[in-house]
């Protein structure tokens, strides 16, 4: 079992460094898209043999929402927003990679020193799950583009994800709902203001938005 | 305590139901208005059953915030700052429905009614908490409901203004009581109860009760208006509808006085230089107050100063009581203590009057500006003789209320002088110039305001346009003068109440301190009887006087021409000429601005103008650059915000990623 589930943790590591990488909107989404259903995997891989139906359940409303709802309201957005089908980046392609093997060691030093409450499924969960929050974040600062900022709040989102999948061993049901709903509410909420932004300044360049401060 | 809880829940009731009907023309005013009349009421009964029965009453709830707690208490002290609280603020509802009556439908009063319901139910709640952080809640409840009234004419850029200053000074002092209540309650749970900080001073517990001292006197000075701190005074009342300002300056500025006094009685016993700090701040407070007043053009820019000075009166009666409480002087402490609150209830009276004078004034004229108006007293009879009488107690004469209090601090300044402990009666006997001289500028300002606003021939036309208002507008009037011809003549039989009060804040019991009220009320009947004897003579005099011009010819002419065949009303004293003698005495401290063109040649050909204006000294010269030092230092940290969300989240990330790496490393 822990094979597979070093298997599904780098093939998130792998995700997470082809979104830093991508030039273009539409591949980063499908990327993200695909990150969602190998966390769903990942969630019945940590449990080992006994999975409930709870867990089953709850693996996958999170694919069905992640995988499939979430990119088609995000390539929605896109298509109504007309953009240009580029990241537009402030860290160029190559630069974000090697910012990322830097978050990547950090992560991996963090893992060895962050104490933990209990003991973890596998050595590689912990530094995993720091490298998707900080490419999240990374993805948040770095890009121009709104819709990219929502993609980074959802890989941030997934690290949280596979930090809960790795530590809390049995999560109420209801707790693990909610924050589902929440993050459905937040993007589909971000999508509505994608869409304001670009009918305001014609555009998804959250550039633009500098110039409301006072 | 049950009706007073409910009389909360009716005002509170009132407000939301009348900002729901906002929609609705009449509808809001009524609902508001009714909900502080029931609630008023209501409390009132168990308000005066504390007030003259002398027991407590308390009620305990448990209340899930951390350190919180449900706890209300009804004792004499509060109860003597529920009283002026209750009736001023319904006075004022009354008066304010036909106030601003003439911008029904026009504007959204359901908002106006909704945040003075808040403000009368938050001030009762203040004196009612028994928890620091009801009190805190309380508090700011009180603070916020005021700042969104003073701001109710808010498309007026000095409205706005006017709401910024209170909101940064209120909040200011919020900081300071904040430290002080964390300071207090450090002892763990429950520790922040009234009940437990009371027994911890008894004990004598208290740790740095001196800092906590000057931290109740920075914080509560605040709203009460101690005189550095006062500057939020005459920003907001003149901006706020004068009902409001009758509320906020009668009433709400006397919740920091309750404030500090409450806080006396977590201390312990108190170091003599409180009391001198309090002698000093009232002094200078009530100095400053009356001469800046003075100065003012503003008819209620003037009545705000003169707040800041009859604080500064009750600040004199506090320090008078605290230095004999820490000499243990009885009579000091009894008289300082007394003639303080005494004034308290007085200044509530007629500060409130003079405000809703001032009101009805403004409504009918449409100006504060006392040099625009003139020949009220002829337009405007109820108006003008309520606010005379409103003049003469504010200004301390005799017979009405405003003296009373303040011969009740004189005498314990002289029984201060004939202690045997010299140093308490030396620091005691500077009072007495004090309050004389504050008395006799507080009537020069008042015949000034009085006679330039009310006598003389109007000096504009809409003086000369003026009417007298409506019953709702009247009748308040009414009842607050006569509140304040109430008070000065049936003091010698009602200052036993302050027997309870005085004992709450002092922790004596009560029967040791009777003796000492007796020796008061024994002077005080002396003064009834004075005063009646010259009531009896001016009533005589008047009868007499209708008796000679009865079945005579009586016909008007000008009060005084000057001697010129043809006067205007522009040869008539302004207020600026009138108060000149005295501010001119005073120039080094009020540095009044006068913008002065002569009139040049024989047949001068263009208009010659004069003007003055008096701004506030600390305003100009404290605060104004302070507060622009404040803004350059952290100007230079304006780079930190550009406007692009992707840097405000590295910041984030950047300041969480440190805090971990520096955690673990």
């Amino acid at each position: 079992m822990t094979l597979w589930l070093d298997t599904l943790l780098i093939l998130v590591f792998l995700t997470n460094l082809r979104l830093l990488g991508s030039s273009r909107l539409g591949a980063s989404v499908r990327v993200v898209a695909l990150q969602g259903v190998v966390l769903g995997l990942l969630a019945l891989a940590s449990r080992g043999g006994d999975l409930t139906g709870h867990v089953l359940f709850l693996a996958a409303v999170s694919m069905a929402l992640k995988g499939v709802v979430f990119p088609r309201l995000l390539f929605r957005a896109l298509r109504e927003a007309r953009v240009r089908r580029e990241v537009e980046p402030f860290v160029g392609y190559t630069s974000s990679l090697l910012v990322g093997a830097a978050m990547l060691g950090l992560s991996l030093w963090v893992g060895t020193r962050l104490p933990l409450p209990t003991a973890v499924a596998s050595p590689v969960v912990v530094p995993v799950a720091l490298f998707t929050i900080l490419s999240g974040l990374f993805l948040i600062v770095s890009r121009k583009k709104a819709l990219t900022q929502v993609l980074g709040y959802l890989v941030l989102e997934n690290g949280i994800y596979i930090f809960g999948v790795a530590l809390a061993q049995e999560a109420p049901l209801i707790v693990e709902l909610g924050v589902l709903l929440d993050v459905f509410v937040a993007v589909f909420v971000m999508g509505i203001t994608m869409f304001h932004i670009n009918r305001e300044f014609d555009d998804l360049d959250t550039e633009q938005m500098a110039s409301l401060k006072d | 305590m049950t009706l007073l809880l409910i009389g909360v829940g009716i005002m509170l009731l009132g407000g939301v139901s009348a900002l729901l009907a906002s929609g609705s023309p009449r509808l809001p005013v009524a609902l508001g208005i009714g909900g502080v009349a029931g609630g008023a009421i209501l409390g009132l009964i168990p308000t005066l059953r504390v007030l003259l029965g002398g027991q407590t009453d308390s009620l305990q709830h448990a209340w899930s915030v951390p350190y919180g707690a449900f706890s209300v208490e009804l004792d004499p002290l509060s109860a003597f700052f529920l009283l002026p609280i209750l009736t001023v603020s319904l006075l004022a509802a009354i008066y304010g429905g036909e106030y601003l009556g003439g911008l029904r439908g026009a504007r959204c009063l359901g908002a106006h009614h909704f945040f003075f319901n808040l403000l009368v139910a938050s001030m009762v709640m203040v004196v009612l908490a028994r928890n620091g952080v009801l009190f805190l809640v309380c508090w700011e409840l009180m603070s916020l409901a005021s700042f969104f009234l003073v701001t109710f004419e808010d498309e007026n850029e000095s409205a706005r203004a006017a709401g910024w200053t209170y909101l940064v000074a209120t909040h200011i002092g919020t900081a300071f009581l904040l430290a002080l209540f964390v300071l207090l309650g450090h002892g763990g749970a429950g520790a922040l109860d009234f009940a437990e900080m009371a027994a911890r001073g008894q004990a004598g517990l208290v740790d740095g009760a001196g800092l906590l001292f000057a931290l109740a006197v920075v914080g509560f000075g605040t709203k009460a208006g101690f005189m550095p701190l006062h500057i939020w005074l005459p920003e907001a009342h003149p901006a706020a509808p004068s009902h409001v300002s009758a509320v906020m300056s009668g009433v709400m500025i006397k919740t920091g006085i309750y404030g500090l006094l409450r806080v006396l009685t977590f201390l312990g016993a108190p170091a003599p230089w409180w009391g001198w700090l309090l002698l000093a701040i009232g002094a200078s407070s009530g100095i400053l107050g009356v001469l800046f007043a003075l100065a003012q053009h503003d008819l209620k820019r003037l009545l705000a100063y003169h707040s800041v000075e009859n604080i500064g009166i009750i600040a004199l009666g506090l320090g008078v009581g605290l230095i004999g409480m820490s000499y243990g002087s009885l009579p000091l402490l009894v008289l300082g203590f007394g003639g303080g609150l005494l004034h308290v209830l007085n200044h509530a009276l007629f500060k409130g009057l003079l405000f809703l004078g001032a009101g009805a004034v403004l409504h009918s004229t449409g100006t504060r500006e006392i040099d625009h108006l003139g020949g009220l007293l002829k337009r405007m009879p109820w108006t003008g003789v309520a606010f005379l009488i409103g003049a003469v107690a504010i200004s301390g004469l005799p017979p009405l209320n405003g003296f009373i209090s303040e011969l009740l601090i004189y005498l314990g300044a002289y029984r201060g002088a004939t202690e045997p402990r010299s140093l308490a009666g030396l620091a005691v006997l500077a009072v007495i110039p004090a309050l004389a001289l504050i008395g006799g500028h507080a009537t020069a300002c008042f015949t000034k305001a009085f006679g330039i606003v009310f006598l003389g021939e109007p000096r504009g036309s809409a003086a000369a346009r003026a009417h007298e208002t409506g019953l709702a507008m009247r009748v308040p009037l009414v009842v607050l003068a006569t509140g304040c011809v109430a008070v000065g003549f049936c003091a010698p039989w009602t200052i036993g109440v302050l027997g309870g009060v005085v004992a709450a804040v002092s922790g004596r019991p009560a029967g040791e301190l009777a003796a000492e009220l007796a020796f008061a009320s024994e002077a005080l009947s002396t003064v009834v009887v004075v005063s009646v004897g010259f009531a009896a003579l001016v009533a005589l005099l008047a009868v007499g006087r209708s008796r000679l011009l009865a079945g005579r010819q009586v016909s008007e002419s000008v009060t005084w021409d000057c001697g010129y065949a043809s006067p205007s009303a522009r040869m008539q004293y302004t207020a600026s000429s009138f108060a000149q003698p005295l501010t001119l005495l005073f120039d080094k401290v009020l540095r009044t601005r006068r913008h002065f063109a002569p009139p040049r040649g024989l047949f001068p050909l263009s208009r010659s103008t004069f003007h003055t204006a008096t701004p506030d000294v600390f305003q100009e010269h404290v605060y104004a650059p302070g507060f622009a030092a404040i803004d350059r230092t952290l100007g230079r940290l304006r780079w930190l915000q550009h406007g692009r969300v992707q840097l405000y989240v590295l910041y984030i990330a950047v300041t969480i990623l440190v805090l971990l790496v520096w955690k673990l490393g």
